[in-house]
């Protein structure tokens, strides 16, 4: 619709919308994370849920214990590489749509435990994530920032035509692969449909 | 608390046949070890705790130690007759120390307030021989420190209730904290690669170059 109309029937009293306008604003504010933490950013995401920094602002309030009333996943610490597997299955019984903020350095990249035997490299080696945190651990602010990115994200979508989201798609995977444990690592080490190695241009 | 020599006395005419060693440490912290044959370990440890003197009671710290297989040199001073006439010389000795683990235990007294002493306990070698008496019947605290050390090190406690790998998965079957150990290649890019990095980054660039 065009801009200028709206206005002009605005002015009027009369407020037009879109389908999808309407459903997006619905549904990117009533995200609901997962309860669950894995290391200190754990405390920081705890601390943005309660009063000073207050989550409930943004319709996330609600921390859901299971993964099949959740539609955020919070990825809030160090994935060792023997949680890996928990952490995917737990992102696969979640319903669609889902999303995923990958808390912290760890969380991204491994952060100072990259170089260990047991710390997975970036939880993006398996699972897709939406926003990316940096940080050790990030301030609530910073985890405000990247929620409202999220809605931002969820805001934008487009509920028809190639880019609609996923959970739109029928053929689109909802569930990915969980890894296995391998005897020198996790098998297979990362799920190329999801994550490849950074290609360098020099 | 007695020196460590006179704890090493005691122990020796407590537990007849103990082979007991003090090891020097030559750090700024001088805190010297007492080397315990693997065989005495358990009794040793039992005199060490029930002690009415020592009373050492608490294990605060069990850690493992790799001693991959490495040349020792020694400079010896060595008489040799040169054209008649006597003359001291210095000679190279080179000895090869065979590859062994070790275990370490800090014991301290909470009755007595004294603390630390240090024992250690050494395998054979890395491979089969690498079997070492559990102290956990001694101080409980030892439990999951020593599963750590069978996880990370490989040495196999014998007489230990629980004795499972306790941070890698149970079909891992690398000892991650030994000194050859090799961590799967799941190198990705870093700006600014340092030491080992910098090799591992070395080597990738390299294949990059070949393919």
């Amino acid at each position: 619709m065009d801009e200028g109309l709206k206005n002009e029937l605005q002015k009027q009293g009369v407020f037009t919308t879109t389908l999808e306008d309407i459903y997006n604003w619905g549904r990117k504010n009533s995200v609901w994370p997962l309860q669950f933490g894995l290391a200190c950013c754990a405390i920081e995401m705890i601390a943005t849920s309660m009063a000073r920094y207050d989550l409930a602002r943004f319709g996330a309030e609600v921390f859901r214990p299971s993964p099949r009333q959740a539609d955020l996943m919070i990825v809030a610490g160090t994935v060792t590489k023997k949680m890996a597997p928990q952490v995917v299955r737990l992102y696969n019984q979640m319903p669609e749509p889902k999303y995923v903020i990958a808390m912290g350095a760890c969380a991204i990249s491994g952060g100072p435990f990259k170089q260990g035997y047991n710390v997975l490299k970036g939880i993006d080696r398996y699972i897709p994530v939406d926003v990316h945190i940096p940080g050790c651990p990030p301030r609530p602010e910073a985890l405000l920032h990247a929620f409202m990115t999220l809605q931002q994200k969820i805001a934008d979508q487009q509920l028809t035509g190639v880019n609609r989201p996923r959970h739109l798609q029928v053929d689109a995977p909802s569930e990915f692969t969980v890894p296995k444990f391998g005897e020198h690592d996790l098998e297979p080490s990362s799920n190329p449909a999801v994550w490849q190695a950074p290609a360098l241009v020099r | 608390m007695e020196t460590l020599e006179q704890i090493k006395a005691q122990i020796e005419a407590a537990v007849p046949g103990a082979r007991l060693e003090i090891i020097p440490n030559d750090s700024p912290s001088a805190q010297r070890s007492l080397l315990v044959a693997a065989e005495n370990g358990l009794a040793v440890a039992k005199f060490l705790r029930d002690d009415p003197e020592l009373h050492l009671d608490y294990c605060s710290n069990a850690t493992g130690v790799d001693w991959p297989e490495a040349e020792l040199t020694e400079k010896i001073k060595v008489k040799k007759v040169v054209d008649g006439v006597e003359k001291e010389a210095e000679e190279v000795k080179k000895t090869v120390r065979p590859a062994y683990l070790e275990a370490v235990y800090h014991l301290y007294s909470m009755a007595k307030k004294h603390g630390p002493i240090i024992l250690r306990l050494r395998t054979e070698n890395r491979v089969e021989k690498n079997h070492l008496p559990s102290l956990t019947p001694v101080w409980r605290s030892c439990e999951f420190q020593e599963r750590e050390i069978f996880d990370l090190y490989g040495i196999v406690f014998d007489g230990h209730p629980d004795l499972r790998r306790i941070l890698m998965w149970d079909g891992f079957k690398d000892f991650p904290m030994r000194r050859d150990y090799v961590a799967p290649d799941d190198y990705e890019y870093e700006p600014t690669p340092h030491d080992d990095v910098l090799e591992k980054a070395k080597q990738h660039r390299a294949q990059e170059v070949k393919s």
